[in-house]
């Protein structure tokens, strides 16, 4: 088991630079998920953690060991890839063995480590199979396996469920957590996923354009997002960001309504500040079907567009200050569309950023 | 009045079936039934002659066709491991080429498009005793100061043909090998350098497994060539001297037309066609069993 640690690592092709100096400590059994959009560098950044692409400047240490000048095979890691990169000319049990059967082990421990990754996985059944004759998520369930075979220092999983389908990808995601619990490690987690960088981490990184922009446990970067970017990425339906000035004690939304000022960013913020309220579609919902609220809140009327009903409960898209708008209504009743409805807005948990900059101002 | 009517798929079929004979059937049931004739061309009345198995037990127990069909398989089995050792070699080194890859690969071919007629005539040259070549550059690179009779002596002159046939045939191999290379993932190559191989492990290991069905077709095709090979001998030695580089189909086509011993010729001929398919069937098998081994078997 072992640290990561990345310092100010870079990597450039040619001119263009893709990863702009990142700097991140990894713990020792710590599950931290990678995320981004695509084209974030996420890959790349773990790409050069596995060996894969080389460090154009900074410096990766696994463990106590500065790695940059080793290959893969030197650095104690296993890799799931998101296309599975299983040997379609061996079977099952030879996949799973087959790093153990390179390092030259007996055959005795070989046996004995197949054998209890097929157990971990459920794969008892497939052994003598190839790659071409399982499902997808077998194929996964048996790239996984070939990495924990191994006992590596670190596992690093590359989009590892993108490629499957929905209920198969939640099913997946659990048993990847699980695979935690059990094998205790250090886990490097790359997706674009949200949803699954939140349910699987013990620390999400947040990446855009080759940079970090929050690091922070699920609750943290949902409950205080750094800038207007982490605040739409992370959350769904994403968060609605409403353009306004400050105005005393009270927020004049452009074109729109005018709301008290959230207490919480009463210190923060100047007279006549141009900002950007930050509200999740959980805290704008209509009078009658809200969560009780505690503190300060505001109320203001919004026509309904469009309602997409979800069972326990309601979305609704309306207009506000010119911008479409998410809210949710629980438990919810029949919403026509052009319904003009009374909405209540918390202001506890809504967030400030400064029109300029983006970031929080918290 | 009543007439006969031929079934529709007959008549349908009957511009393939007649066509198939006047090409393939009649000439194969001539040459075959000819072979159990004395038939000379110089007296075509012998073909009229049966002699039943009497060319193919002469044949048999003939020195001089056992001799150029040992040859000939020795120089198949050569060249073509040779030639597939090169050709994996070169497919390798130019699928690292990252700039100006496409125009290395049309110079591959270069060998290809000559006529293996001028191939023989050129490497005739390059390997005559008094102005060829290679004699020229080891006498002034003082490595020997006399004449090597290269097309003379019968192991100079095999090593002098099987060059010949190499430089002609290598980038068959190495086209190829080179698209079977292309076809290769990245991913399983990437999964293998994590999972602790060196670079020769993941060539031996997961490369090379990929590789082969496209080696074993190379095989096919290039067995079939070697086994006919005809023209380039022809060319350089024809045969000789005193048959020292006789191949089968140079004692074929000799027979045949030289001595005009058309039945005996075909009889030769139809044993040399068992050698080509024993081989093609060969490397047909290994073939789909290395494209099950990467589940491509449909």
């Amino acid at each position: 088991m072992a640290q990561v640690h990345l310092r100010n690592v870079v990597k450039k092709y040619g001119a263009v630079q893709v990863v702009h100096g990142i700097d991140l400590e990894i713990q020792d059994n710590e599950f931290v998920v990678l995320v981004g959009p695509s084209g974030c560098g996420k890959s790349t950044t773990l790409r050069m953690i596995a060996g894969l692409e080389a460090i154009s400047e900074g410096e990766v240490s696994i463990g106590d060991r500065v790695v940059n000048d080793l290959p893969p095979r030197h650095r104690n890691i296993s890799m799931v890839f998101q296309n599975y990169a299983l040997y379609p000319h061996m079977t099952v049990r030879e996949n799973l063995g087959f790093s153990l059967k390179i390092a030259k082990r007996p055959q005795a421990e070989i046996d004995k480590a197949v054998d209890e990754a097929a157990q971990i996985l459920s794969l008892a059944d497939y052994m003598d199979r190839k790659p071409g004759a399982l499902s997808g998520g077998q194929r996964q369930r048996v790239a996984m396996g070939r990495a924990i075979v191994r006992h590596p220092e670190v596992f690093l999983f590359d989009e590892p469920l993108s490629n499957l389908d929905a209920k198969l990808r939640t099913q997946m995601r659990t048993e990847i957590k699980k695979l935690h619990q059990k094998v205790k490690s250090t886990i490097v987690y790359v997706t674009h996923d949200q949803v699954e960088a939140m349910t699987l981490a013990d620390r999400i990184v947040i990446m855009r354009d080759g940079h970090i922009e929050q690091v922070g446990t699920p609750l943290d970067v949902f409950e205080t997002p750094a800038n207007t970017f982490v605040a739409t990425f992370i959350g769904s339906p994403p968060m609605n960001l409403l353009p306004g000035t400050v105005s005393g004690d009270r927020l004049a939304l452009t074109d729109g309504p005018v709301v008290p000022l959230p207490p919480q960013f009463a210190g923060n913020v100047a007279e006549g500040q141009e900002i950007i309220l930050g509200l999740r579609a959980d805290n704008l919902m209509p009078v009658g079907h809200t969560m009780p609220m505690e503190g300060a809140y505001a109320e203001f009327d919004m026509t309904v567009n469009l309602s997409e009903p979800l069972g326990t409960e309601t979305l609704l898209f309306g207009s506000l200050a010119g911008r479409e708008v998410q809210a949710k209504m629980l438990s919810p009743r029949p919403v026509k569309d052009g319904e003009r409805l009374r909405f209540q807005l918390d202001l506890t948990r809504c967030h400030l950023f400064d029109a300029k900059t983006q970031q929080s101002l918290r | 009045m009543s007439r006969f009517r031929p079934p529709a798929w007959f008549v349908l079929l009957l511009p393939a079936i007649i066509i198939l004979a006047a090409v393939v059937l009649v000439p194969l049931i001539l040459s075959f039934y000819s072979s159990f004739t004395p038939y000379k061309l110089t007296r075509p009345e012998t073909l009229y002659k049966w002699i039943g198995t009497f060319n193919y037990e002469k044949a048999m127990k003939s020195a001089h066709f056992w001799a150029a069909f040992g040859r000939t398989v020795l120089l198949l089995t050569i060249a073509l491991n040779l030639e597939m050792l090169m050709g994996l070699g070169l497919a390798l080194l130019v699928n690292k080429v990252t700039y100006g890859q496409r125009a290395l690969r049309t110079i591959m071919m270069f060998p290809m498009m000559f006529s293996p007629v001028l191939v023989g005539f050129q490497f005739k040259f390059i390997f005559n005793d008094n102005v060829g070549l290679v004699n020229n550059a080891l006498q002034s690179l003082g490595l020997t100061d006399r004449a090597i009779p290269w097309l003379v002596d019968g192991q100079l002159a095999f090593i002098a043909i099987l060059t010949a046939e190499m430089w002609s045939a290598t980038s068959v191999f190495a086209i190829l090998i080179l698209a079977g290379l292309f076809a290769v993932p990245r991913d399983p190559i990437e999964a293998a350098k994590v999972d602790g191989c060196t670079p020769w492990q993941s060539f031996r290991h997961i490369t090379l497994p990929y590789v082969m069905p496209f080696i074993y077709i190379a095989l096919a095709i290039r067995s079939l060539d070697v086994a006919r090979a005809y023209d380039i001998v022809q060319i350089m030695t024809n045969g000789g001297p005193a048959r020292r580089t006789e191949l089968l189909w140079t004692l074929i086509g000799r027979t045949g037309y030289v001595d005009a011993k058309m039945g005996y010729a075909n009889a030769m001929g139809y044993i040399s066609i068992f050698l080509a398919i024993i081989f093609t069937v060969y490397f047909f098998r290994k073939l789909n069993a290395a494209r099950s081994e990467l589940g491509m078997a449909g």
